[in-house]
């Protein structure tokens, strides 16, 4: 069974199409690169993903769970870091993920319990009750990952998580995450726009102005693209002309 | 209360299935809900602080002002004539909760602006058990303010029988998720934090003042038989006369079935208008807005 089934999906804010006709599969305890540039198509495919918006064509199922029709069995399973900060700047590390836990069902001990775990995980032991304010951008997403893993949930959406934030927490950030696709088996869909964050055993979803232009594994999309590297294969798939991606080192 | 089960898995991967939720994880979302809202009322001192001095202003200045001025009759549900601030303290407390109940409205909006919506909307409980889930809360920190209020004007001279106190907790209760209601189906509405401010002339003070909250309606009547009828098509004024006649032990029924009937006509739009296949938030999709 499939982590993440999307199966025709169009969507248009009014008059202008955002996503035509896009189709693709996530299998359990992969990492797969969602790429596209600004404007792509991404954002709104979370956002349908998450059931923020209605899917009107096509179809995406969670595990199986129709997200229109059975959107809290497929919510459930699901955890999302979206591209804005999500978290409540007034309260405290701890006070915004019992919230989240609250949302989820979970309670008392139990909570307190997966937060100091969670927390251990993302490497914020000890920043529980800092005031979310406090913390700079890089533990803000630290934080909102440990959030989304709170349920654990069988499927990971990141919205261009590492957006903003400088090189060294990038890397952390991506390493937690990739890890946690090894060590936990969670299926992650990470949308980027940033190139260098694609390596090649991952499987990447290429978006282009709301169209699929690719999607397999790097090597497969490197190859059927004619290109060298999965730069030169993003940049044809975008029509990036001449000066192509720019390279940001990791 | 125990939480939600894992999902059983295979091979380490594939999850099998979950346990349905029960009534304890709807009562755990609840709490949670709660507690968040009135965790934020208490970080944010001065909107306590400005939710408390809004009608205190009223009573200790206008009302001390106008107690001359504007005479009440004897009107149920007083049986003796009642000094002007006594007449006024229902519609205050009213009027916190107006206020209250577009500031949770204001809230949501920023929420939505902020992010912080999508959490709460991508909980894996039904929306509408969400939506009423921070209603509740809403409300809670509102008849927190109320009861404040009172409190303070008891200390002034203002007092109502002592089981007043009590028996206004229900009619509070009922009037503010009336209010709160229509704050969040207006939420729904209103794109963006500065078209707010159109709340405050085109609800809260239309709202407030077409109302029974500050004179008797007969007294509107002898003055304008047209304002008469409006305060009449206002759920505000039945809000007003349902708390005023609750201080003294009894039920304004036409009050009460009026705002049973406004909270859950305003509390299903809301849910139609937070249903993503259905509702308001459906036209902002169309326009690109953030849900």
């Amino acid at each position: 069974m499939a982590a993440l089934d999307v199966v025709g999906v169009s969507h248009s804010y009014g008059p202008k199409r955002a996503l035509n006709d896009v189709s693709f599969s996530i299998a359990p305890a992969t990492f797969t690169v969602l790429l596209g540039l600004n404007g792509a198509g991404k954002t709104t495919l979370f956002s349908l993903i998450s059931h923020l918006y209605d899917t009107r064509r096509g179809s995406i199922r969670i595990f199986g769970h129709d997200v229109s029709r059975a959107s809290g069995e497929a919510l459930r399973r699901v955890g999302i870091v979206f591209q804005a900060r999500t978290l409540d700047l007034d309260l405290s590390v701890h006070q915004n993920l019992s919230y989240h836990a609250a949302l989820h069902g979970i309670g008392g001990r139990e909570a307190r319990q997966r937060i100091a775990a969670l927390l251990d995980t993302v490497d914020m032991q000890g920043r529980q009750h800092d005031k979310a304010r406090s913390l700079s951008g890089g533990q803000i997403r630290r934080i909102e990952i440990a959030r989304a893993l709170l349920h654990r949930p069988s499927l990971l959406l990141l919205d261009e998580a590492t957006v903003g934030l400088d090189i060294q927490s990038r890397a952390g950030i991506l390493a937690t995450i990739r890890k946690l696709v090894e060590t936990e088996g969670i299926g992650v869909l990470w949308a980027t726009h940033l190139i260098d964050e694609v390596k090649d055993g991952d499987h990447v979803v290429v978006l282009r102005q709301g169209e699929l232009v690719a999607k397999g594994k790097v090597a497969d999309v490197v190859r059927t693209s004619g290109a060298g590297s999965i730069r030169d294969a993003f940049s044809r798939l975008s029509r990036i002309e001449a000066a192509g991606i720019p390279e940001i080192s990791p | 209360m125990s939480a939600p089960a894992m999902p059983e898995k295979v091979a380490g991967i594939i999850p099998v299935k979950f346990e349905k939720f029960g009534l304890g994880h709807y009562l755990v979302c609840l709490k949670g809900v709660v507690l968040r809202e009135c965790l934020r009322f208490l970080h944010q001192r001065e909107r306590f602080i400005s939710s408390l001095v809004r009608p205190l202003i009223w009573l200790f200045i206008f009302a001390a002002g106008f107690r001359q001025v504007l005479g009440v009759s004897i009107i149920p549900p007083y049986k003796t004539y009642v000094l002007y601030e006594v007449y006024i303290t229902p519609g205050l407390c009213g009027m916190i909760l107006l206020f209250s109940g577009m500031q949770s409205s204001l809230s949501m909006v920023y929420d939505r602006e902020m992010g912080n919506m999508r959490t709460l909307l991508v909980s894996p409980f039904p929306r509408w058990f969400l939506l009423v889930s921070k209603m509740l809360a809403g409300v809670s920190v509102s008849i927190a303010q109320v009861y404040a209020f009172l409190i303070v004007a008891w200390f002034w001279g203002v007092k109502a029988p002592p089981i007043g106190y009590l028996m206004v907790l229900p009619a509070l209760f009922l009037s503010g998720m009336m209010l709160c209601a229509l704050g969040m189906l207006l939420s729904s509405m209103i794109k963006q934090l500065e078209n707010f401010a159109g709340i405050m002339n085109f609800v809260i003070f239309p709202g407030y003042f077409a109302s029974p909250a500050l004179y008797p309606l007969w007294r509107i009547q002898e003055a304008s038989p047209l304002l008469y009828k409006i305060c009449l098509a206002n759920p505000f004024t039945y809000a007003v006369e349902l708390i005023r006649f609750a201080f003294y032990g009894q039920v304004n029924w036409l009050s009460l079935g009026v705002v049973a009937g406004c909270t859950l006509l305003f509390l299903a739009a809301a849910i139609i208008a937070y249903d993503p296949s259905r509702g308001l938030m459906t036209r902002k999709q169309d326009t690109g807005g953030n849900a």
